[in-house]
């Protein structure tokens, strides 16, 4: 039985439609993401299954009970925002403690499981400061503690890592999702951050403009990107125009750079036969070499315009005919240099093809 | 140059502002009957012969309770005005915002006759609640101008904090809010109590016959005689008015600091 269930959800602000009609299926004890540009409806989803926003249409059902009805503090979630929003007029212990007091929690076991939530937090020994005190990666590491001590059914986290610097973010990921493991609470994450998603989710849910543009496990979305809109906003991609000739056992795309390309029927699932046709290249899967490609590999030769040196990697622009293309690739010895003519290394079966 | 002259000018209308005033403050403590200096020695007997003028007294403890009252009472509609226009949409907002702070805009005057106007209009006559309401209506401004300045500059995010965890919007407004607004909410009823304490317009209109508010009571004292307990009357008055304020101010800083806001 899934956890949350958004069923026909539809939100409208006046006349703007914040969330086009969705259906989605959150499973008990997995981590999903609500993945997408700011604007994309992801945090209004979040605040709709949190009851800080009624849906306009539809259902919400939480454990398999219609939740539309209850208000937020009978719904029995743990909130995480991204500027913590902690009580700033209490000490931490009393901010973990907080939500206990409205529980059946016997006051004499209140510590004691303050105690344990500031632990598996990693912070046992702040309880009697107050928030100001701390730093902004220890206040959202209290702002969870108080949000899962009050065992939730769901655990929602609305970019929970976006107000904290870089460094400190990734620790955060890892700290995060070694948290919910722990626990296995089910979470619904909401993040602008392809990585933080690709990185913490057992699943993706990529919004776009009020919609659902793919749900999918991370490496689902990241290799088989069922529309433009996915494969360009996880990772970078090179999409070019092409034709679908063959569409059977197994799928032939041919495009201006490329030639012909058999792509793997499992990376076309959303092609329905020949025709126009989208193939989809990743950054990463082109491969700029001085040799000749190995058998089965396609090369085509192209030209280095620009070199984006990132340190262990680097990022070419290069131009075959016509198309420009983008390429990541590791640095091994020396980096290309603007100008430089190369082939371009590419496995079919790297590659996904989108309808046209 | 300029910058000097622009400092003598400054001290120049400090001066001619307050000296009056230090000066009422100074006679308090005259020995002497008529004020006039060189004063002729120190002493307390004025504020003596105020405790005992029953007629004062009975002032002092009308404009205490009517302070307090007003301060309560507006402080109470003014927190529930605020959070009303600040946490729920709803129309004409900046309408009705702009009608509660009128009394502020209007002469005091003409919203006394008004008020006296609209009871007779009712039928009613001259009352202590009638003062109240008076009171509370031109203090009601103050407290909802600091409240909601303070409402606004609290995240949204820190009370949906609160209802996610279990509190009602009721307790979510105790536990949280309310704590978080109480440097504004006590500023606010200062403002209320000194203001309603030091207010002789309106109250000459309101009051009904036979209650005297202190300043009343120092205007029908004026008008028989200079007598120096009026100084010392004044003199209560300002370390009521000013004291209160600076202490109200010392305690507000101190829980700001604490909580950390």
């Amino acid at each position: 039985m899934s956890a949350v269930t958004l069923q026909d959800i539809v939100k409208r602000f006046g006349s703007f439609t914040a969330v086009h009609r969705t259906t989605l299926e959150i499973p008990e004890g997995a981590f999903v993401t609500l993945l997408g540009p700011s604007g994309c409806g992801k945090t209004t989803n979040l605040r709709m299954i949190a009851g800080l926003l009624d849906p306009s249409e539809g259902e919400i059902l939480i454990g398999g009970k219609r939740v539309n009805d209850v208000p937020i503090h009978k719904r029995n979630l743990g909130l995480v925002f991204q500027n913590y929003a902690l009580f700033p007029h209490k000490t931490v212990a009393e901010n973990v403690a907080f939500g206990l007091k409205y529980r059946d929690v016997p006051k004499s076991e209140i510590p004691a499981k303050v105690q344990d939530a500031l632990e598996l937090v990693q912070l046992p020994n702040v309880g009697d400061r107050y928030p100001k005190e701390l730093s902004g990666g220890q206040q959202q590491r209290i702002a969870l503690a108080r949000a899962i001590v009050i065992e939730p059914d769901v655990l929602l986290l609305d970019e929970p890592l976006s107000a904290l610097d870089a460094n400190l973010r990734e620790d955060m990921r890892v700290e995060l999702k070694r948290i919910q493991e722990r626990i296995g609470v089910t979470t619904v994450f909401v993040t602008h951050d392809q990585s933080e998603a690709l990185a913490m989710s057992d699943l993706i849910v990529v919004m776009s403009e009020g919609r659902v543009e793919q749900v999918g496990k991370p490496e689902e979305v990241y290799n088989t990107p069922a529309s433009e809109f996915v494969a360009n906003f996880l990772g970078a991609s090179n999409i070019t125009e092409a034709q679908c000739i063959e569409h059977g056992a197994s799928v032939v795309v041919e495009d201006a750079t490329f030639g012909k390309v058999t792509v793997p029927a499992a990376k076309a699932p959303n092609l329905t036969g020949t025709g126009k046709a989208k193939l989809v290249v990743r950054a990463e899967k082109l491969l700029l070499a001085r040799d000749a490609a190995p058998e089965g590999v396609i090369s085509v030769p192209a030209t280095v315009e620009t070199v984006d040196y990132q340190g262990q990697a680097v990022r070419y622009f290069v131009r075959v005919g016509e198309a420009q293309l983008q390429a990541i690739n590791m640095i091994d010895e020396r980096p290309f240099a603007a100008g430089d003519a190369v082939n371009l290394h590419l496995r079919p079966q790297d590659c996904a093809a989108l309808p046209g | 140059m300029g910058w000097q002259a622009i400092r003598i000018w400054t001290v120049l209308v400090y001066g001619f502002m307050f000296l009056p005033v230090a000066v009422v403050v100074l006679l308090s403590f005259n020995a002497n009957q008529f004020g006039s200096f060189p004063m002729t020695g120190m002493s307390l007997r004025w504020f003596e012969e105020l405790w005992n003028n029953d007629a004062v007294m009975r002032a002092f403890r009308t404009s205490i309770v009517l302070g307090l009252m007003t301060a309560v009472i507006s402080t109470t509609l003014g927190i529930l005005a605020s959070l009303a226009l600040v946490r729920y949409k709803i129309p004409g907002r900046n309408t009705i915002t702009t009608l509660l702070i009128a009394p502020i805009l209007v002469p005091e005057v003409v919203l006394a006759v008004a008020l006296l106007l609209f009871l007779n209009w009712l039928g009613l006559g001259k009352s202590f609640a009638l003062l109240l309401a008076g009171h509370v209506i031109f203090t009601l401004p103050f407290v909802i101008l600091v409240v909601q300045a303070r409402l606004v500059s609290i995240k949204r995010d820190v009370e949906e904090a609160a209802l996610s965890l279990g509190a009602s919007p009721v307790q979510t407004f105790f536990s949280v809010t309310l704590p978080l607004m109480l440097p504004a909410v006590a500023a606010g009823a200062l403002f209320a109590f000194t203001i309603s304490f030091d207010d002789i317009t309106g109250t000459l209109f309101w009051k009904p016959g036979g209650v005297e508010t202190v300043p009343t009571q120092i205007f029908s004292m004026l008008r028989n005689s200079i007598s120096p307990e009026i100084n010392a009357l004044g003199t209560v008055m300002i370390v009521m008015t000013v004291g209160l304020p600076l202490l109200g101010a010392a305690v507000a800083r101190k829980l700001a600091m604490k909580s950390g806001t």
